[in-house]
Formats: C-alpha cells, structure tokens, sequence
C-alpha cells in the first residue's frame, strides 16, 4: 500500500505520475468474520480503523451496498466543531476534534484538516445570552471560545452586511479551532488506514436481512450471500431504520432531507465557517474557490436523497439578506443527503436489544465532525460488549429513562431538531 | 410536490405543514410508560409507503391523513382528518 510524502509527491512528478498504486484494496466476501460492519460511510470505516488500531481485532470486513463514501460522507459540507452546549455533547465532540487535529498522522493520509474557526453570529440580547452561556459551557471543559463583537465579525469576515435592515448583526461566538475537512479526503484516509490493516472493504454489498437465533446475531444476508458473524455493527446514517425492521425492533429515528449548495469558484471571500443567526444559512469557502452553503431540513420524511425548491429558496434568500453580494453568484450544484434525525438530535452508539448487534447512528444532521469519535466510541462498544464513559450517554433507552440530551430544546419532533 | 386537498384541490407542498407520522395511536391515559414511549418516540419509518398528518396550513387548513411514498413522493391518498 502507498505511503505518502513530499519526496514521493516530487519523484512521481518526475515519471509522469505513473507510479502510484490505488489507495486501498478492493475485497470480495468471505463466509465468516469476527466482526461485519454495515455501511462504508466515514462511521463504518472509522469503526473498522479503530477496531483493528486500537483493540486488534482485524478480522473485520465493511460492507457497502454502492461505493465508499458517497454516503452523507460525500454529501456533507464538512464542518468540523465542538461547540456544544450539554457536557455529554460537549465531552464526546471535544474528543473528536482532538482526534481530528491527529488524524493525517494516525492514518497516514492528507484529510487537509483546515482550522479556520467556525463563527455564530447572533442578533439580538437573548440570542447574545444563550451563546455567552454557551460559550462558558464550553471553557469549563476547556475548549476554546471567544465571544467577539461587531467590530470582532468585521474583521473576520468583511463581506457581512452587518447593518442589514431586518437583522442587523451584534457579535458571534468563535471557536478558532473549529473549521472544515474535505470528505472525499476523510473517507478515503480512513478506508485506507482499514485496509492497510488487514481490513476488507466490500462495496456493490448490500445487506438485506440479519441473520437472529435466539436473541443474538449470528451474520447477514447480502446481495453477495450470507456472512456469518459474532459481531455485527450498523453505521448506516438516514438508512438504520431499514436495518433494524431486518432484526424486528424500531427505533427513535426519522429519516429527512437534508441539502447543499455550492457556487462557481472565486478567489479567497470568505475565510472561516459562518452561521446566520435569523434563519437557517451556514457558508465557508472550499480550497477550489467554491463557496460552500447549506439550510435547514426540507420539512418532511424521505429517502429521496433529492431536495425540494422550497428549502432551496429559503436558504439563498438567507444568504443574501447575510451576505448581499452573494446575489451576483450562480449555484453550480445542489444535492441532498438522508438524515437520521432523533427526537433530541443527539445520536446512538450502543447497544442493541440483539445481543451483539451495535448500532453508530441519529447523527442528525452533523455527524460529519463526529466522524473519528463515532468510529473510536463504537470499535470500543464492539470490542468489550460496553460503552465507553464518552458514549455511554448515547442510549436508544434515554427517552424512556428521561435522559434526552435536547441541545435545542426542540422537543420530541426530530423534524423541528 | 402537490398534493390534492379534499377540498381544494391540487397544491403545491409550500402550502402544506408536515405533521409527523400518522399510524401511532395515542394510548389510553392509564396505558403506562411503555405505551407512550413507543408512541410518542419509536417510529416505523419505512422506505416505501406511510401514513402522515399534513394541514393545509395555507389554504383551507384542514388537517389532511395522507398516504405518501418516501423515496418516489408518490401520493395515493388523501383523506380529511
Ligand atoms: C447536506 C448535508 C450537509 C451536512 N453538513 C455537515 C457538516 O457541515 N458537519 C457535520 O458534522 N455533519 C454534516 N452533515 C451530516 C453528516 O454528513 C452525517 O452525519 C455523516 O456523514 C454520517 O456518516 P455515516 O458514515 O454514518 O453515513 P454515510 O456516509 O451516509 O454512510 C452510510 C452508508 O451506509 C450505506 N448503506 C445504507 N444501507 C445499506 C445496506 N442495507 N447495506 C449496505 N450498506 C448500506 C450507504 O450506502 C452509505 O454509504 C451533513 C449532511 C448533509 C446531507
Ligand atoms: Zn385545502
């Protein structure tokens, strides 16, 4: 398997670039494995890294029903943050992005992990409030947080119309170390880092039912045929409901839409992560010059992976009343991605009522940052039959105990989360 | 997406607010904690054919059970609540 470096990078120049191998090995099933991990998104993959890293279990294969990562993973606009309000949250995100800032070096691959900070802006004195006191949260766990002021967005970001008639903008909430990832870097870093460890990639795989005896997982049933395991783990995003009707039980997810936009590529406009606070727009700018934007959900279930103008509308109209000039701009592309929405719109990596089948999924609609940590969190949970004390709030029983983790305070409707 | 309002006809989805699943029943006041965890957290959520609330929230605002496909956004049936 290649190994990167800048002395490689220089002598392919220098042949023409024809020296490079492909980035992984593609595997074809087994009968049997140890362990089978459903779903070839970032969490599937990461999941089978840290398995094999971390507990040496590597007899290990992810199975894929189309290609790696063109899941939510290649779908996402791959903001990386820990700015959460819940010390659960707050704990678990934390976590991830330490592992973020570590990542090129554990898996031996440019994931181009860029910390350009991630601003919130706010509106009005109650908004201003919540921030503050979710800005303190954060410092008692010691993550950074900065409470900046107009003149503080002025400077960060020149090209907000900060007096804008309607919602003119008082301050944000930055955490500098917050920024963004390219996906398609992620996923393939991770699928290599698996491979190269032993670990067998199977994409064209989907899975269509899981074998049960007795209460406990014995494999599953495939486009490919049967794959007999002990252990079994989904991490299949917007797609777990459809998993765990296979096995007989549901749970507290809905799946919506979710969309993207990005426009033509210019030079250098916006330099950190942005979020709107009157209305659902977030923005950054991509290494080719794209700029980068999405909204809220579009409104109702669906596994259309395809969005409605409705959204799509409500997102550019927010976008231009926050950044006027965005109007001289052309969308290039739109697309959508499925999300498995909670009612409290913290996930799931835990358990399940079929004993050793686990599940990483409700990552909602920011799971992308949660990538490392969902993958560690869940090899670890695989591999000693517990969680750790990171996930061990992450239960699919916290309703029934009275232990939603509501950041918003949404209430039991995972369309409004 | 349009859907037909029994009573307004056929329009556009801008003009209708999602109401969530509509094959949960709501359990008798004395059915215990179970039954209304399952109601009011677990949900089915097929890829394929449901049941769901919709109002025609503006337009006639009735409350709508409507039959929908959640890949192709197909509507078979449209019955007022
Ligand atoms: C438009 C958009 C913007 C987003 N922006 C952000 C953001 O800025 N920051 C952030 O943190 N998060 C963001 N997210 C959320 C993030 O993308 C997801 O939470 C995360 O990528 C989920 O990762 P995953 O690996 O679980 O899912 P996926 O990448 O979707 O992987 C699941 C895989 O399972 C496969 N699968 C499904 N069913 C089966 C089956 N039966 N058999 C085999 N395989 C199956 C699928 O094909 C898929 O590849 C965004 C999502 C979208 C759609
Ligand atoms: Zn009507």
């Amino acid at each position: 398997m290649p190994q990167y470096s800048a002395f490689r990078i220089f002598a392919e120049g220098l042949r023409g670039n024809t020296g490079w191998q492909p980035a992984w090995r593609k595997a074809r099933p087994k009968p049997r494995y140890q362990v089978v991990i459903v779903g070839g998104g970032g969490h599937g993959l990461a999941t089978a890294f840290y398995l094999a890293e971390l507990h040496g279990i590597r007899d290990v294969a992810v199975v894929e029903r189309g290609l790696v990562g063109q899941g939510n993973t290649g779908r996402n606009t791959t903001i990386v943050r820990s700015n959460y309000l819940l010390p659960e949250n707050n704990r678990f995100y934390e976590h991830s992005l330490k592992l973020w800032e570590g990542l090129e070096r554990s898996l031996g691959y440019n994931v181009m992990m860029s910390q350009r900070g991630v601003l919130n802006l706010f509106h009005n004195d109650a908004q201003k409030a919540a921030y503050t006191r979710r800005g303190n949260a954060m410092r008692l766990n010691g993550i950074d947080a900065e409470l900046v002021d107009r003149e503080g967005v002025r400077a960060l970001c020149p090209i907000i119309d900060l007096d804008n008639g309607r919602y003119p903008v008082m301050g944000g909430l930055l955490q500098r170390r917050g920024g963004t990832a390219p996906h398609d870097a992620v996923a393939w870093g991770f699928a290599k880092a698996a491979s190269d460890r032993g670990i067998d990639i199977i994409e064209h795989c989907e899975v269509t039912g899981l074998l049960v005896e007795g209460g406990a997982i014995r494999g599953v049933r495939t486009t490919r045929g049967e794959i007999a395991a002990a252990k079994v783990g989904l991490a299949v995003a917007g797609h777990t409901s459809t998993l765990t009707a296979m096995a007989g039980f549901d749970v507290p997810i809905e799946t919506h839409l979710l969309q993207a936009f990005v426009s033509e590529g210019l030079k250098p406009l916006v330099d950190c992560v942005v979020t709107f606070g009157a209305g659902h727009f977030y923005i950054s700018q991509s290494d080719k010059g794209g700029l980068v934007f999405g909204g809220g959900l579009d409104g109702y279930a669906s596994y259309g992976q395809r969005g409605t103008l409705k959204e799509a509308e409500h997102v550019f109209a927010t976008g231009c009343t926050m950044i006027p000039a965005l109007k001289r701009l052309r969308a290039l592309r739109s697309w959508a991605g499925v999300m498995d929405m909670t009612p409290d719109a913290s996930p799931y990596v835990c358990r399940t009522p079929i004993s050793g089948l686990y599940m990483t999924a409700g990552w909602s609609y920011g799971g992308f940052k949660a990538t490392p940590a969902s993958g560690w969190c869940h090899a670890w949970t695989i591999a000693r039959d517990e969680p750790h004390a990171l996930n061990a709030a992450f239960t699919l029983d916290r309703f029934r105990e009275g232990r939603a983790l509501d950041e918003k305070g949404a209430g039991p409707f995972p369309w409004l989360q | 997406m349009r859907i037909p309002c029994p009573f307004c006809g056929p329009r556009d989805e801008v003009e209708f607010t999602w109401r969530g699943d509509a094959s949960v029943q709501r359990p008798a006041a004395e059915a215990g904690v179970e039954a209304f965890h399952d109601y009011v957290y677990l949900r089915r959520n097929p890829r394929g054919w449901t049941q769901e609330w919709w109002q025609h929230s503006a337009g006639c605002r009735a409350w709508l059970r409507v039959e929908r496909h959640t890949m192709t956004h197909e509507i078979r049936k449209v019955e007022a609540a």
